[in-house]
């Protein structure tokens, strides 16, 4: 369980990034961090393994006082996948780069060896096991930072924005890394504006503005709720708007998706035919 | 009359390596048209936009076949700060186009280049920042600014060259989703009161396509699709990589269950407004 | 990192951050002539003390004495060093030696005071100008104004790549000596790669928008020497001439 108490955050150079946030987050949950930038996001998962250390409040991650610590004790429980693939890789190859964490944590080579081959397997990465990290396109860059934290099995695993500039196929890949993560049993935590990505998902969404937790709770709740969205700067997901716009009593506000929206209208609808704008 | 941009059998590969990325391209765009081009990632979007100003083949070398011509003049033949009187360039990073201490500085890199006089320079500096909404912030310096506000910028420095042409790479890759659409209704602005033809890449299709007037789709180096938006994406783009608005995919739920609909909805307004019409 | 801190431009409003880069630079050239001529401690306190109320004026009092206060270590590293070196040199304390440590501590705080405050006073923009209008390439120019633009984001950088690497379990303060230099392998590859990718970046935008197109380029700001910067020139000179012929060195 990761606990955050009451924490307040300011950077050195004065800037209140946090202003008093309470969170639990759970084993085995699903938890969406959602707000414009700025709100604060990264500044609360950098928390989390101990990158940042409140002004005031705690964060306690599994009972433990991230203060009593070190970043590397908890990097082995809590893995960050940043933003920037750019900013980590240096390895001559991609499996070096992968097993670079692995032996940072002190696992013995033959189980580096099985976990690389196992995780490159699983993102399609084997291929380009002895390739250069800088030879990859961009998606395959996302998939290798992403490959290199969950090698070793990190009990939280946070991406932070993992579905900036990804196409369809990509966002679709993500997805699936994220459901066989929670399948294990795990924490999936999921830092991202990318409200249509969050909608499929249907994860616990909290969501933050300027500093503070405006809203925690259900996707369904939270993302229907146009004033909050609107408070937090963000815009409403499209089903939602239409639902809105339709102003039909029968049509829920609450409605997130495509099929949900079928589901209401289907009944409702009356005339068939072609239809010219 | 000119066209904005031609393309004709386009073909290139960039330089040491062993494939094409672009593939026997062909394209004619008119002046005044708002071109969306999107498809995966790799596709080759990125490599046919800096065909349109002279990256390639002057800055990136490599192999080009084929014609590319940009406002009347052979890319081929015409070096880039030619170019870039008639076509503007907006890349991802916010904070790598910009490299001036002050905004208004950035604003007129291009014209100190150009040699351009110190009065009409002031000029053409206060009217882009006006129009893009920054005058305020002028005497900024590029680290005290958003992500948005460095767009905006970047856009501003591109503008006060006054080009015919804008192309834009994935300019709100970085941006959240409601600053991305205010980026996206500024250049709906620069297009339809400006006459400004606007050439974006980008992935976000929920918030762009309706200011498109036409929709290019590419797919491992060729363009597959070309169109009108709403018309396009009666197809099935998914394998295509292409984030298809979730709009859309209701309608053609919808045409799933009998329903024909000639020119599928952008907006939530149009789509309001068609289902209303349908539950009536 | 106090002492960088007094060299960062303040946007603050006052006679002496409108001079002109080269009058500034003229008074920062007597200074430093006069310092480096006199050892007499006496003198060199006199010039220190004559900075204060240009200080007062430009407004940046508190920056300036932080920028002091950060070097006071340094101040006292000086003397020490060059205390012992006259105790090892004469054999024994001597006025002398004395007098000598100070006049060395003096001159370091005055040089360190007189670049401050020109610091403090004008933009890297006037910086670069006055480079431009010295004829130096432009080439040059806007490779110290890209320098001077990209250091917070190369720091930023940095710090978002050691944040990376310590999440995947680098410690950097544990291990021997050679240990801990490999350790940076993981931090600098990555700050060096960026590094290049940025530069490609720049070029490409910088080609866009079309640098390189004529020799002689314009200029958005001119930088003219106003009736101030005469006078705030010939008082500099003067100074060093009075100095000069009241109390030869």
């Amino acid at each position: 369980m990761i606990e955050v108490r009451d924490v307040y955050y300011t950077y050195p150079n004065g800037f209140t990034a946090l202003k008093g946030v309470n969170l639990t987050i759970r084993k085995g949950e699903c938890v969406a961090i959602m707000g414009e930038n700025g709100a604060g996001k990264t500044t609360l998962v950098k928390h989390f393994n101990g990158l940042l250390k409140p002004t005031r409040g705690t964060v306690v991650v599994d009972g433990v006082d991230t203060r009593e610590t070190s970043v590397a004790q908890l990097a082995r429980k809590v893995g960050l996948v940043f933003q920037n693939p750019d900013h980590q890789f240096f390895s001559e190859t991609v499996e070096e780069e992968v097993a670079f964490a692995l032996r940072n944590f002190g696992f013995p080579e033959d189980e580096v060896e099985r976990r690389v081959e196992k995780v490159l397997k699983r993102m399609g990465l084997l291929e380009y096991r002895k390739s250069s990290p800088f030879s990859l396109s961009g998606g395959e860059k996302k998939r290798l930072a992403i490959a290199s934290i969950v090698v070793f099995e990190p009990e939280y695993l946070v991406l932070d924005e993992p579905t900036i500039g990804q196409d369809y196929i990509q966002k679709v890949e993500i997805r699936r890394v994220i459901d066989s993560y929670l399948e294990t049993g795990r924490t999936v935590v999921i830092v991202t504006h990318d409200l249509e990505f969050v909608v499929d998902l249907r994860p616990r969404v909290v969501l933050m503005s300027r500093g503070r937790i405006l809203a925690d709770g259900k996707a369904e709740e939270i993302l229907s709720d146009s004033k909050l969205m609107d408070d937090a700067s963000l815009l409403l997901p499209q089903m939602t708007e239409l639902a809105y716009k339709l102003g039909n009593p029968k049509i829920p506000r609450t409605i997130l998706d495509e099929n949900d929206m079928l589901e209401v209208v289907k009944p409702l609808l009356k005339h068939r035919g072609v239809w010219r704008s | 009359m000119t066209k904005a941009i031609e393309v004709r059998d386009l073909s290139y590969r960039y330089e040491g390596s062993e494939r094409d990325v672009l593939l026997d391209v062909n394209l004619e765009v008119e002046k005044g048209e708002f071109v969306l081009l999107t498809g995966a990632s790799g596709c080759g979007k990125t490599t046919l936009c800096r065909c349109f100003n002279g990256l390639i083949p002057h800055f990136y070398g490599g192999d080009l076949r084929g014609e590319v011509y940009v406002a009347g003049l052979n890319v081929k033949d015409t070096p880039i700060h030619k170019l870039a009187l008639k076509v503007g360039f907006v890349f991802q990073n916010p904070d790598s186009q910009l490299f001036s201490l002050t905004v208004e500085r950035d604003v007129a890199f291009g014209l100190e280049n150009l040699g351009v006089d110190r009065d009409e320079m002031r000029l053409r500096v206060d009217w882009a920042l006006k129009t893009v909404g920054m005058e305020k912030y002028r005497y900024a310096a590029p680290y005290e600014l958003s992500g948005g506000q460095r767009q905006r910028v970047a856009i501003a420095a591109v503008l006060a060259m006054r080009p015919e042409i804008i192309v834009l790479d994935e300019p709100t890759a970085y941006l959240d989703p409601k600053t991305a659409l205010k980026i996206f209704q500024l250049l709906d602005g620069l297009n339809k009161r400006m006459g400004l033809t606007v050439v974006l890449v980008e992935h976000r299709l929920d918030l762009v396509s309706r200011y498109a007037s036409r929709l290019i789709i590419m797919n491992k180096g060729r363009i597959v699709l070309d169109g009108k938006p709403s018309t396009l994406f009666h197809d099935e783009l998914e394998e295509y990589g292409i984030n298809v608005p979730r709009l859309v995919r209701f309608f053609r739920k919808l045409e799933g269950i009998g329903y024909e609909f000639e020119e599928l909805p952008l907006t939530t307004d149009e789509a309001a407004e068609i289902i209303r019409r349908i539950m009536a | 990192m106090r002492v960088f801190e007094g060299l960062r431009f303040r946007r603050v409003p006052s006679p002496i951050h409108e001079l002109d880069p080269r009058s500034k630079a003229v008074y920062v050239a007597v200074l430093s002539v006069l310092s480096i001529v006199y050892s007499d401690p006496l003198i060199l306190a006199i010039l220190m003390v004559m900075q204060i109320p240009l200080v007062y004026i430009a407004k940046v009092m508190r920056f300036w004495l932080n920028s002091l206060r950060g070097s006071t270590f340094l101040a006292v590293f000086i003397f020490a060093v060059n205390l012992l070196t006259s105790y090892l040199y004469m054999g024994g304390f001597t006025l002398e030696g004395l007098l000598t440590a100070t006049a060395m501590t003096l001159r370091f705080i005055l040089l360190m005071g007189v670049f401050s405050l020109f610091f403090l006073t004008t933009t890297p923009e006037d910086l670069s100008l006055a480079l431009e209008k010295l004829r130096i390439p432009y080439d040059i120019c806007f490779a110290f104004t890209a320098a001077m633009r990209f250091v917070p984001d190369i720091a930023l950088e940095a710090q978002s790549i050691m944040d990376a690497q310590k999440s995947r379990g680098l410690e950097l303060e544990r291990g021997g000596f050679i240990e801990r230099i490999r350790k940076t392998l993981p931090i600098l590859v990555p700050l060096f790669i960026r590094s290049f990718q940025r530069s490609l970046e720049l070029a490409e935008a910088m080609e866009s928008r079309a640098y390189g197109a004529i020799e002689k380029r314009t200029s958005l700001y001119e930088l003219k020497m106003a009736r101030n910067d005469y006078v705030f020139m010939i008082l500099s000179i003067i100074l060093l001439t009075a100095t000069l012929l009241i109390k030869p060195p």
